[in-house]
């Protein structure tokens, strides 16, 4: 159900914007960008600052590797952090290259039973090739954002146009991350476990996904839009004069709109992610347990069975059995 | 006792869910696949909520009145004082990397045994009671509301992990099912739904200072009895001391290794190793358990059973503490002890004072793991092996969840297993180190009642080990978990046979060559050691 209601709540987004934009240029060129901008800044402080909020009373890291504890034996610092640095680095592998993700691993059981466990990096590929796609494409885009534009982001937008196949060159990450998109999507499908456990809150996102890149690559290689209208309406909003120029399409509204609900959705969606992989205290806490204490915000006192009380209950037995006593 | 249900019968599962959505279903109670009940006097003893008689096959559970508003209280409280809960309900995209990384999930094929959907079982309350998009569109996004056959189904499926922790480190966002379970026990046993299994030990030990509730001249008497059997087997009288002040180290075990097979012989090794060397060191009868069942349902009960440690280093005045060979005690002494009931007020700080070391990685909480302490020695020739006297063993060792996967302690036991015997064979990468798999039986999970889900939980390490075993001829897996050589054994004899479980100090024992001993005819279990001529010749 989640499926077929995410396609087709996609569609009628994609529908409300080819039908509404030519009726109500202000609503989707100028408010829905600025509510979506509220909706997802205000969002994401509130996620931080709401995680942020909730004690981490132990240091609960997970080790995937030797610790550092005595100085002939070889620890893997990147697995088992054993200060800042290689806690940085593990963060870094973490966020930038999924190395959880990459250990990956597929069981079978074949008849003995025999069971098997394949290397299975699909996911991390895929996965990979969607999130640096995006990184990338979301770095091009920042020169609707600027004026004049930043080096790197005419940098990044040359390179990714590279291979200069078609005019408009073709961007290779626009083929990789449809790619990568219909991967996680036909997975998400066709994987028994996967499909059992998916929502539309893990369709809706990956629809989102794909109805935005596909609007974007058809204004750029059929429906030609105007690239210089869609900057100065951009600049207008950032300057707070917004104001709606001629030219504008509705493949253009289209794209733009799926991005305003994209956005909009992500702090209190599963996208949510992104800033939480940040928090997670298994994985950003140094592995220095029994070098450093680590302190308990709520420690609350407990009641425990003291030596006193314990040698009471037992005096006559401690006595018998020779034991020596605190208190004769 | 041994499962009476064949290989074949408990493969008929499919590891690919089918059929109803997991929001239709509902766990059956199946005998064999669940404990019993905790008992009123043990929930009495230890304050917890509603003790009454109630068994989980029951139609009443007897819950308080008002048990859904104290499960939302307790939710919200824990919220707010773990991010670790907070954030692993936030977080999961669902991407299914852990499904089919759960020894219970591989065992049976329940879907509610993959890792994600143990999590949503209680995520679908947390989105209908906490979040907007759960009151909203409820069911669409996987939200539900708390009835009574879902927190049956939390009993249920909370009880069937064992907190190993082997998901979280596929999880791209470090999600990890450990602390989910640990905050579903912690909501079940406020409205006093837990086992005995877990109840009792924790009671027992919050009494008598061990969860086997052996009482301190037993302690004394099952010591001796180690020292007798010592005597005869190397013609030395060793002399142990129980809460002698002033002693250097205080050692801390796991109670099954005074009383239970084949614990005892690991217990041996410890014993015959701090003679050799010369270590003052003493027992405590009043901190005579370094387990802590109370990790099985409660940060505060692991606090309360943890206190005494450090309250008996400071007593007896020692210098630091050494641990013994058990797991999820030393996920409680690595990443709890010293925030939980420290700083630890001893005399001194961990240095070995036969090789000088300083155990600088254990400078805070003051407390080294015997493996660490024993390849110490080992690193610098202190002691003398002779590794022949282990030929009959050919070893295999299972890396203990907690000590791989909360401590980083990969090497230390291996050193020691390599330099005590001739014919060591590691499993396949992908089921050790920190790939490990569980025993199936951890957690507060090891009864009797529950076998069948055991034997499930255990056959992913049973299959790694029958490899070696078909392969090299592995007839001895090694481990350093007292839940490990408690269980095992079971798990060997049900899917392989001819697998015996020893302690990796029991592996030391033998090898140790001592200043004045005997020669040596049997090893530590009374077998002679005459296979060492055949393996020879």
């Amino acid at each position: 159900m989640g499926l077929t209601l995410s396609f087709i709540l996609v569609c009628a987004l994609s529908l409300a914007a080819y039908a509404g934009a030519g009726k109500l240029p202000a609503l989707f060129g100028i408010w829905f960008p600025y509510a979506a901008s509220v909706l997802f800044l205000g969002g994401i402080l509130f996620r931080l600052i709401d995680w942020a909020r909730s004690a981490v009373p132990f240091r609960i890291t997970t080790t995937a590797g030797q610790a550092k504890s005595l100085p002939w034996i070889k620890s893997e610092r990147l697995e088992s952090p054993s200060g800042l640095p290689s806690l940085l680095g593990r963060m870094a592998l973490e966020v930038l290259f999924f190395r959880s993700l990459f250990r990956n691993t597929r069981a079978e059981i074949h008849p003995g039973p025999k069971l098997a466990y394949g290397s299975s990096k699909w996911l991390w590929i895929f996965a990979m090739m969607f999130h640096w796609s995006f990184l990338i494409i979301f770095i091009r885009h920042l020169r609707f954002f600027s004026e004049p534009v930043p080096f790197l982001v005419s940098l990044t937008h040359s390179l990714d146009g590279l291979f200069e196949i078609g005019l408009p060159e073709l961007y290779i990450t626009n083929v990789l991350i449809m790619l990568a998109l219909s991967y996680l999507l036909v997975r998400r499908i066709i994987v028994p476990q996967v499909r059992y456990i998916s929502l539309l809150s893990d369709y809706f996102p990956l629809f989102m996904l794909i109805g935005i890149a596909l609007s974007g690559i058809i204004m750029r290689y059929f429906v030609k839009t105007d690239v210089v209208a869609a900057k100065k309406l951009i600049m207008s909003l950032l300057l707070f004069s917004p104001s709606i120029p001629e030219g504008l399409g509705s493949a253009f509204y289209i794209h733009l709109f799926l991005v305003c609900v994209f956005f909009a959705i992500f702090p209190f969606s599963k996208l949510s992610h992104m800033a939480g992989v940040f928090l997670s205290p298994t994985r950003n806490l140094a592995n220095t347990n029994r070098l450093r204490r680590h302190i308990n915000p709520w420690n609350h006192p407990v009641k425990v069975h003291t030596y006193e009380e314990w040698e009471d209950e037992f005096r006559d037995r401690l006595k018998a059995a020779g034991y020596q006593l605190e208190r004769e | 006792m041994a499962l009476k249900l064949s290989h074949d019968e408990l493969m008929k599962f499919d590891l690919r869910p089918s059929g109803r959505g997991w929001m239709d279903t509902r766990p059956g109670f199946r005998k064999g696949t669940y404990c019993f009940s905790g008992a009123p006097k043990h929930v009495e003893y230890l304050e917890q909520p509603n003790p009454r008689e109630w068994q989980p096959y029951d139609d009443d559970w007897k819950l308080p009145e008002n048990w859904e508003e104290i499960i939302i209280k307790g939710f919200e409280e824990r919220l707010s004082r773990f991010r670790s809960f907070k954030l692993f309900m936030d977080i999961c995209v669902r991407c299914g990397a852990c499904a089919d990384k759960c020894h219970y999930f591989i065992g049976s094929g329940d879907p509610k045994n993959m890792p994600v959907l143990r999590a949503e079982l209680m995520r679908s309350v947390y989105r209908k009671r906490f979040t907007a998009a759960g009151k909203l569109l409820g069911r669409l996004v996987g939200a539900r509301e708390l009835d009574e056959s879902v927190l049956r189904e939390w009993f249920y499926y909370f009880y069937q992990c064992t907190e190993c922790r082997r998901c979280s480190i596929y999880c791209p966002y470090g999600i990890d099912t450990a602390e989910i379970t640990m905050m579903g026990r912690e909501l079940l046993n406020l409205v006093g739904l837990n086992i005995n299994w877990i109840i009792e030990p924790a009671s027992n030990c919050f009494r008598t200072g061990n969860h086997l509730g052996i009482q301190p001249h037993t302690f004394k008497d099952n010591i001796e009895f180690a020292v007798d059997e010592i005597e005869e087997i190397t013609g030395l009288r060793l002399n142990p001391t129980i809460n002698r002040k002033g002693a250097e180290v205080l050692f801390i075990i796991p109670s099954a290794d005074i009383f239970a097979d084949p614990h005892i012989f690991t217990f041996y090794g410890y014993l015959m190793l701090f003679h050799e060397i010369g270590l003052d060191y003493t027992f405590s009868s009043y901190a005579s358990e370094g387990g802590n069942f109370g990790l099985f349902f409660s940060h505060e009960m692991v606090k309360r059973l943890n206190a005494k440690i450090y309250a008996e280093a400071k007593r007896l005045g020692v210098k630091y503490i050494i641990g013994g060979e058990c797991g999820h005690m030393w996920r409680v002494m690595h990443q709890y002890m010293d925030t939980m009931n420290g700083p630890a007020e001893t005399k001194g700080d961990p240095v070995s004072s036969i090789t000088g070391t300083r155990f600088d990685h254990a400078r805070s909480t003051k407390m080294v793991h015997i493996c660490e302490f024993t390849s110490d020695l080992i690193h610098h020739n202190k002691l003398r092996l002779d590794p022949s006297r282990n030929d009959g063993y050919r070893v295999t060792f299972h890396d203990s969840c907690n000590p791989a996967r909360a401590m980083g302690m990969l090497e230390e036991p291996r050193i020691v297993i390599k330099s005590s015997c001739n014919n060591f064979f590691e499993m396949p990468e992908n089921t050790i180190r920190e790939h490990t798999f569980c025993c199936g039986s951890g957690a507060g999970l090891g009864t009797d009642e529950n076998l069948e889900m055991r034997m499930r939980g255990g056959l992913p390490r049973a299959n790694a080990v029958r490899h070696v075993h078909d392969k090299h001829g592995v007839n001895m897996l090694a481990c350093i978990c007292a839940i490990d050589k408690a269980t095992l054994p079971a798990l060997m004899d049900y899917w392989i046979g001819g697998v015996e479980v020893c302690g990796v100090h029991e592996l030391l024992g033998n090898a140790l060559m001592m200043n004045g001993e005997k020669e040596r005819t049997t090893n530590l279990r009374g077998d002679e050691l005459a296979l060492k001529e055949e393996s020879n010749a």
